[in-house]
């Protein structure tokens, strides 16, 4: 495609230069951050030189180091605690999405069945409900509805076995907020790995079918090996939305099951930020998803295009 | 026959997790919010207990000039982030479209603000947006301009400019893949028949990448709504209400002003705006591949 004359050209560099800085640079300033102490943020002294301090991070992992650093007289961030919850939230979330959903996707892909049509439309529907519209009905339903009565069968058993009341709600449990992130994420990644599993070339299907292979066998030995760049795109996409969403985990968290996105924006509202916290937490936030960039960005363009260019 | 019957019933075993619970928790707090929007509803009531109101909340909305305004805000924000981005991310990979040395390490740096949480990128551009301590205004006084209050007076601009510095990489990757996969054909044609630069662009790249151009941006159109994080650490919809999107009014009408229907009722209002989106792009998908259809049977034809 290169015309001669466009090969070498320093100006060319130079935009690539000034992209690159432009949207890595906001990352870096807030890596450097981190290492300061307030005094140098708010003084200002010019970005590079200073003395690198971990201070910070030991004020936001106070709750989970093993010594305790000079500095703090009170550990008020619970960061560990958070950072805890959102990895068990996360985690778990992102397994049970990818089961469930490259399930419903192969089915709609290889199976015609009563209501396929129906399921297919929905999917895609449902794909553009903003979290905050589910936010309402979320919170009404898991505070009120979705509970364990304290009367009822496993009510009595759970009170009888564990104590404490027996009649449990959803909200406040890391289940909860599993639940709803798995139903959140199922349609994007049914979507993607639809794309995925189309490609699978049909033939190979049948000859395991052919050796005595049941249907799920074929869908575990067979397809899913065959698909795995699709389930690490998908994957990621899920962990990502995850572990980043704040609203409806800020709704239905309690104290001990708050992530971290509530805790950072419940320290960012107070009068007086303390800036080097602050960035050291979501730096701390931020580095999985920087890692998983790093380590997969080629799965993660894959699946970006399938989603959007493909649908 | 039993492996008959197996056989039947398999689809509907891959399908039952998914649709289980996407019914629990999707579909059925769907029609609970619609059930809610008709009622009096506050958080500390169940919702049988809420009393009915009929249309009240709904027309309630219809005449509040607060949700008019937020409205308007989601509607420019959406707007002005969509057009830009786009703007900007094709305008950059017909720039960059040829062979870069390091190509996959440049577009490893670009998706870098897509992955990172909104709450992070919210907190990032607050510092650098800081009226004392943030780096626009470092640069400016040390160039010896005035300081600009970004969050305070150019609120609404500055949320779209963390945007735009956010999503552009999306919109340009996926014009990028489009360029590289058109024919090859066509370009060399035009080419030969000593076609300009940019009578290229306009005549051939930019009619062939039109199709996936619009479904990014319907995607992106869609996204913008979604937005909340971002501006909730920025702003927290402020100065006023000049950057309180629909998303963030729903959440403090919910949380802060205790009326779950009203916040109910403003969320479908949000959710019928989006299908409307939603049906536009399906029946452009629809008219697409009807013409390509006729397309390849006239070809045929002629062949």
């Amino acid at each position: 495609m290169s015309t001669p004359n466009s090969r070498a050209n320093p100006a060319f560099y130079a935009v690539i230069a000034l992209l690159v800085f432009m949207s890595v640079g906001p990352v870096i300033l807030m890596f450097m951050n981190s290492f300061k102490l307030d005094v140098d943020i708010i003084s200002g002294t010019s970005g590079l030189i200073f003395l690198p301090t971990i201070q910070n991070y030991e004020k936001a992992l106070c709750d989970v180091l093993w010594y305790e650093p000079d500095h703090i007289d009170f550990c008020s961030l619970k960061f560990g605690n958070a950072f805890v919850n959102s990895l068990i939230i996360a985690l778990v979330s992102t397994a049970l999405t990818l089961v469930i959903g490259c399930m419903a996707a192969y089915a709609l892909v290889r199976f015609r069945f009563m209501g396929r049509d129906t399921v297919s439309l929905s999917t895609l529907m449902v794909r553009m409900v903003p979290p905050a519209v589910l936010l309402v009905p979320v919170f009404g339903l898991w505070n009120n509805e979705f509970c364990l009565d304290r009367d009822g069968l496993i009510g009595g058993a759970i009170r009888d076995t564990f104590g404490g009341r027996g009649d449990v709600c959803l909200a406040g449990t890391h289940s909860g907020i599993i639940l709803i992130y798995v139903a959140m994420n199922l349609p994007f990644v049914i979507w993607i790995l639809q794309s995925f599993i189309v490609q699978v070339p049909r033939s190979l299907e049948e000859a395991a079918r052919v050796d005595g292979a049941g249907p799920f066998q074929v869908f575990f030995k067979v397809v899913l090996p065959l698909i795995k760049p699709g389930l690490a795109a998908a994957a990621i996409f899920t962990f990502r939305i995850a572990w980043n969403e704040y609203l409806l985990a800020s709704a239905l968290s309690d104290r001990d099951t708050r992530t971290v996105p509530i805790l950072i924006v419940n320290n960012m509202s107070e009068f007086n930020v303390e800036w080097g916290v602050i960035m050291a937490t979501g730096m701390l936030l931020a580095i999985p998803p920087i890692i998983f960039t790093l380590l997969a960005s080629r799965q993660i363009i894959t699946g970006m295009t399938a989603g959007a260019v493909k649908g | 026959m039993r492996t008959a019957m197996a056989n039947r019933l398999t689809p509907y075993m891959f399908m039952a997790p998914a649709a289980i619970i996407m019914a629990i928790a999707l579909m059925y707090p769907l029609g609970y919010m619609v059930w809610g929007s008709f009622r009096e509803w506050n958080p500390s009531q169940n919702i049988g207990e809420a009393e009915f109101v009929g249309l009240k909340n709904y027309i309630f909305l219809w005449n509040d000039p607060n949700f008019h305004e937020s409205l308007g805000v989601t509607l420019r924000f959406a707007f002005f982030v969509v057009t830009i981005e786009m703007i900007i991310g094709v305008g950059l990979a017909l720039l960059l479209d040829r062979e870069i040395r390091g190509i996959s390490l440049l577009r490893t740096m670009f998706i870098l603000p897509m992955m990172i949480a909104p709450v992070v990128v919210g907190l990032m551009w607050r510092y650098m947006y800081h009226p004392t301590v943030g780096t626009f205004n470092r640069f400016l006084d040390s160039i010896g301009l005035p300081r600009v209050d970004w969050l305070g007076d150019y609120a609404l601009t500055s949320v779209i400019i963390a945007d735009i510095w956010q999503w552009t990489p999306f919109i340009f990757i996926l014009s990028l893949a489009a360029l590289q996969s058109l024919p090859r054909s066509a370009l060399e044609a035009a080419r030969i028949d000593g076609a300009t630069g940019w009578q290229q662009i306009i005549h051939i790249k930019l009619p062939l990448m039109m199709p996936v151009l619009i479904v990014t941006a319907l995607l992106r159109l869609i996204d913008a709504f979604k937005v909340l994080e971002v501006i909730l650490v920025m702003t927290e919809g402020g100065p006023g209400l000049s950057t309180e999107i629909l998303a963030l009014r729903i959440s403090r009408t919910a949380t802060e002003f205790r009326e779950l229907g009203v916040a109910a009722a403003m969320s479908n209002y949000l959710l019928i705006l989006l299908l409307l989106l939603t049906v536009g792009m399906f029946a452009f998908n629809r008219w697409q591949e009807a013409r390509a259809a006729r397309l390849n049977a006239l070809v045929e034809e002629e062949s």
